[in-house]
């Protein structure tokens, strides 16, 4: 028997949980949006050792799956450094490391589909490749992959439901918990689904815009 | 100004500049002509080290290139370039492509470095563009800023790679122009392009470069109208 009355009764639980979902989708973007900066500036400057350590970084953490990555690091890490860490810190670390090494080649992808050119023009006016990078090439980077980082933090905001596994209370969690007490998976879990879709699809057309505003050129801000 | 001797630029095995010598004096006009491919382009890269040569000396203000005690940074500074594809920054009006470099690299303050890109932008006759941004602005006009952008950096000399080949045609006299305004104050200039009339009013000196060697150099007169080397005649008959 399906009683969608739990579907709403339920729903102020979720809507607690679904805070937790978008801090840590957040924090995890954040997190993700620094480290891929500086992974993949290094991975477009080549310089030798650190274009390694970046290299391994990336295809660790892209050939793992990220539940395993999540249980590893709440789980497994005791071990060695004696604690538990927090669920949500275990979390947001597991994210940014991912959402890291993915935007990482975001961004790497953007530099280099910016015109030779401008770092060129850039330099014969004494700006240091520093400057370059940071006036001219990173600013135009960033507004051609702000649609695909987009679309990451979708993956990402769908993706916290993991964490689920590692006892946080974000929004699959807690639904867990209510239907353990209720019964009723099949109202609950709609009732989170809509809640996740309420979310990504503004975001998914937020992203549709970026890229029909970006065939328009890089003119501006 | 400008002093290179025995310049080798290679590309993997292909060599581009094969012991390349010339002395570029101050106030000098200098005109680079020479089939596509013969290594124009490389040859001004490598004087502003854009292209690390691969031997060779380049002493520039009395400066030796290239070894770690010399800032490129603070070299190039000095030494404005102008490029084909103007390569403006188009996230940014034109204002601002003239006064970053100034703000960013001399530490101008800002009100400082707008007035002096007003002023520059004024010069090359865009004073009504000064809050277009790069695209709105014909080939013509982005050029103009684009030579505006590197003299805000007050060089000592002007290096333009055929800045008028991707011009339409009817934009190209506009830019010329500007060209010849700042050879008449005396600034140095080496330029790769295949603008006789040019060459002919501003020019010093013309060199014609094929298969990465200086082959032939004189006054514009002389390459243009009595070239004494066959490959320069050969040349020269295509393209007049
Ligand atoms: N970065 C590079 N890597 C490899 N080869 C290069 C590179 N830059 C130039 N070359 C090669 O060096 C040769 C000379 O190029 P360069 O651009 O100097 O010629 P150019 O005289 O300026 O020709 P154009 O009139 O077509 O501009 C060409 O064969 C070119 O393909
Ligand atoms: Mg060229």
């Amino acid at each position: 028997m399906i009683n969608w009355s739990y579907a709403f009764k339920v729903l102020p639980n979720l809507l607690r949980g679904t805070v937790v979902t978008i801090q840590l989708a957040l924090l995890g973007v954040l997190a993700g949006v620094i480290i891929g900066t500086i992974v993949g500036l290094i991975r477009v400057n080549r310089t030798r050792i650190l274009y390694q350590l970046a290299t391994i970084y990336v295809e660790i953490i892209r050939g793992t799956p990220m539940l395993v990555q999540l249980v590893l690091i709440f789980y497994g890490l005791p071990q060695i450094i004696g604690f538990r860490l927090e669920p949500f810190t275990a979390a947001f670390i597991t994210f940014g490391l991912n959402s890291g090494a993915y935007t990482s080649e975001i961004v790497r992808g953007g530099i280099q589909s910016i015109d030779r050119g401008q770092m060129e023009a850039a330099r014969s006016l004494g700006m240091s490749y520093f400057q370059a990078m940071w006036y001219i090439i990173l600013p135009q980077a960033f507004r051609r992959i702000l649609p695909p980082l987009g679309n990451e933090f979708i993956i990402l905001l769908k993706d916290t439901a993991l964490a689920s596994t590692v006892t946080l209370q974000e929004m699959m969690r807690i639904g867990q918990i209510q239907m353990a007490r209720t019964g009723q998976p099949f109202p609950i879990y709609v009732m989170a689904a809509l809640i996740y879709l309420v979310m990504t699809l503004p975001l998914s057309q937020g992203v549709r815009y970026l890229e029909r505003r970006m065939g328009a050129g890089d003119q501006g801000l | 100004m400008i002093k290179v001797s025995r310049l080798y630029k290679n590309f993997g095995h292909l060599e581009v500049l094969r012991g390349v010598d010339a002395h570029i004096k101050r106030g000098e006009v200098v005109v680079l002509v020479g089939p596509s491919g013969s290594g124009k382009s490389t040859f001004l890269r490598c004087l502003n080290y854009l292209e690390q040569p691969t031997r060779g000396e380049i002493i520039f203000n009395g400066t030796l290139l290239g070894n770690s005690q010399v800032n490129m940074n603070r070299v190039r500074q000095e030494m404005g370039m102008v490029f084909q594809q103007f390569n403006l920054f188009p996230h940014m009006t034109v204002t601002k492509n003239v006064a970053l470099a100034p703000m960013r690299v001399k530490g101008v303050g800002e009100a400082e470095a707008v007035e002096l890109a007003h002023d520059l932008l004024g010069q090359v006759g865009l004073a009504d563009k000064v809050a277009a941004y790069p695209g709105q602005l014909s080939g013509g006009q982005q050029q103009r800023v684009a030579i505006a952008r590197a003299l805000a950096m007050q060089p000592k000399v002007m290096l333009f790679d055929e800045p008028t080949s991707a011009l339409d045609p009817e934009m190209i006299n506009e830019v010329l122009d500007v060209m010849k305004d700042l050879a008449h104050e005396g600034m140095t200039m080496v330029v790769v392009s295949h603008e006789m009339g040019f060459a002919r009013e501003v020019g010093n000196r013309v060199i014609f470069i094929d298969e990465g060697r200086f082959v032939e150099e004189g006054t514009p007169e002389q390459i243009f109208t009595n070239p004494q080397n066959p490959r320069t005649q050969a040349f020269l008959s295509k393209i007049l």
